[in-house]
């Protein structure tokens, strides 16, 4: 009987999420520098608008509104990974430095190949910088296993060595590119379209599931590593994929939308304030708050201060650094 | 061919040696504990036969296997384990917590069976926690919760239970609540049970084997009317006592008598 309510309660957020989502996406067809009314959106997705908005939404709003949707949720995914397998609610991908690895991999990427080599290698680069850094923050915060403040002491450090890095190769890069490369930087969806979209989307498609069949090994993980090794969780092994789905999503993340901030740190705590006890449920719960998140951020960026087009990043970072601060505080008597 | 026996064992963190070259039989069916001083290598030696510490000599083996050679999973359908209690995860209740203990009889892809369900059940009803089981594990006592843990540890439905100091920040009247527990298990299911417990006079109460561990290896062994007198404490503690029969269980009682406290009595 308690069960079962249980399991109710959880469907009734999930679909209160869902609704919301879907009214914050309506919102962003709605808005911008024209505005047509979410009624008149509605009726043009059920085809009674005879195509008389298929520009502006089809082609300039639609697929900008879709990768904000899946970046956020991507971010936020990443980073309650990332949270679970070092244990610690300050774990980011940002914070650590994944972020800015996968920033540097993709503007090496955009300032010294992209002309060559045309823009598909941009995901790969990025997630190769992102692997690259994490390889590096486990290498140097090892020490008979992995220490969980170590590794975020060492990923901030790290962090801070790739954003000196990113602005090296920017002031090495030809000028025409330093302004974009800057925009990008901060994390801005401008421009958006379906190719773009549709390069994103299989990186989704395919890592969000995984970690969706990782569920399992996320619980037992949340007990303690000993008590996990004992009920036959193959510790090393299943830490190192977990780590892998975290950069994928991140990585692949910054390639399109630049680097986002605190996605990954806010979305999940506001997954696990919702009351998640498995990490089944938590990973549904990430998926559709980072997404309406980032949604919500590029909404009000773009719209805030019309006729300008703010990259979405700063929106993020605006409510993030603050919700940072809170949680150091919260935790301060850990460390 | 032991249940559990270690063969020729070592075990090093780094390169200090903390047990050298044991070999040691544990028997079917019984309760074991361990008991030594703090840092004698009796927790290290508990770990390394849960297979959480590879050895750098010499192999624990399960039934005559290799326990290094075996896959976790299939370990943890065979032996339990529960470590010294630190972490209290966020937000899981107990039931939650016992269904985790079915973890080695599920594929990937599965769901929990009916099959697991029915454990889940009898066990949390075993451990008299039907009441809690819907209660988060953070908002119980110290008692319920290592209730609660063990429960875990018996959803795993295993022939060998491993405890590391079960007993640790409990007060006396749920220490031996949990050993009642145990005891009672051990009976009725012949379980082979193996713990770490620091109180000596329960030790020597629920064991039917002791094992005194010193100097990297087994200072004594055996029934603990057998094993334990006034030598054996002073070697293995360095502890000046007395041994008594306890009035009610006959087992031994060990009355320490230090020096300072006892020079006044005289």
């Amino acid at each position: 009987m308690l069960k079962n309510l249980k399991i109710s309660r959880e469907l009734i957020l999930i679909f209160g999420l869902i609704l919301l989502a879907g009214l914050i996406f309506i919102l962003s067809l709605s808005f911008g520098s024209s505005y047509i009314s979410p009624v008149t959106v509605i009726s043009h997705f059920l085809g009674l608008e005879a195509g008389s908005y298929n520009f502006t939404i089809n082609i300039l709003r639609l697929p900008r509104t879709l990768m904000a949707f899946l970046v956020g949720a991507a971010l936020s995914v990443s980073g309650l990974i990332l949270q679970a397998n070092i244990k610690n609610p300050l774990a980011s991908p940002d914070i650590i430095g994944i972020t800015g690895g996968a920033s540097a991999g993709a503007i090496t990427y955009l300032s010294f190949f992209s002309a060559d080599y045309g823009i598909g290698g941009l995901p790969f680069a990025a997630i190769l910088g992102a692997a690259v850094v994490s390889a590096l923050i486990y290498f140097l915060a090892w020490q008979k296993g992995v220490s969980s403040i170590r590794l975020v002491l060492i990923g901030i450090g790290i962090a801070a060595a790739v954003d000196a890095l990113v602005t090296m190769i920017i002031v090495f890069s030809p000028i025409s590119t330093t302004v974009q490369s800057y925009v990008w930087l901060t994390g801005s969806i401008y421009g958006t379209n379906w190719e773009d979209l549709f390069q994103f989307l299989p990186w989704v498609i395919i890592f969000i599931p995984l970690a969706f069949a990782f569920y399992k090994s996320l619980n037992l993980l949340a007990l303690g590593d000993k008590v996990a090794a004992a009920l036959g969780l193959n510790i090393q092994l299943n830490r190192f994929l977990l780590m892998t789905i975290s950069v994928a999503l991140a990585g692949s993340a910054v390639a399109y939308a630049g680097g986002v901030a605190f996605i990954g740190l806010i979305a999940p705590h506001i997954a696990r304030k919702m009351g998640g006890k498995s990490y089944s449920i938590l990973i549904i719960y990430s998926v559709l708050s980072g997404g309406m998140i980032f949604m919500a951020a590029d909404l009000l960026a773009r719209t805030a201060f019309l006729p300008l087009d703010l990259p979405a990043g700063v929106f993020v970072s605006g409510i993030g650094a603050p919700f940072f601060i809170y949680l150091l505080y919260r935790n301060r008597n850990q460390f | 061919m032991s249940i559990l026996e270690t063969k020729n064992l070592s075990l090093a963190y780094d390169k200090d040696k903390i047990i050298d070259n044991l070999d040691l039989k544990i028997p079917e069916g019984e309760i074991t504990i361990f008991i030594g001083g703090n840092g004698s290598g009796k927790s290290t030696l508990l770990n390394s036969m849960a297979r959480l510490l590879k050895p750098v000599e010499g192999s624990v083996e399960l039934k005559g296997e290799d326990i290094n050679q075996l896959s976790t999973k299939e370990v943890a359908k065979k032996l339990a384990f529960l470590p010294q209690s630190s972490t209290i995860p966020e937000g899981i209740t107990v039931r939650k917590l016992v269904e985790q203990g079915r973890y080695p009889y599920q594929k990937w892809y599965q769901a929990s069976s009916s099959e697991d369900q029915k454990i889940v059940e009898k066990v949390l009803k075993d451990t008299g926690l039907l009441e809690l089981a819907d209660r988060d594990l953070s908002s119980l006592s110290g008692g319920q919760r290592q209730r609660a843990w063990l429960a875990m540890v018996l959803a795993q439905d295993t022939e060998i239970i491993l405890l590391d100091e079960p007993t640790t920040y409990l007060d006396l009247s749920h220490q031996v609540d949990l050993l009642d527990l145990l005891y009672e298990l051990n009976k009725k299911d012949q379980r082979t049970i193996i713990m770490v417990l620091h109180d000596l006079n329960l030790a020597c109460r629920y064991a039917d084997h002791i094992v005194a561990v010193k100097d990297k290896g087994v200072f004594a062994q055996g029934k603990p009317e057998e094993v334990i007198d006034e030598e054996v404490i002073k070697e293995v503690f360095d502890l000046n006592c007395q041994i008594v029969s306890d009035p009610v269980f006959g087992t031994p009682l060990c009355i320490p008598t230090g020096k300072n406290k006892l020079s006044q009595v005289v």
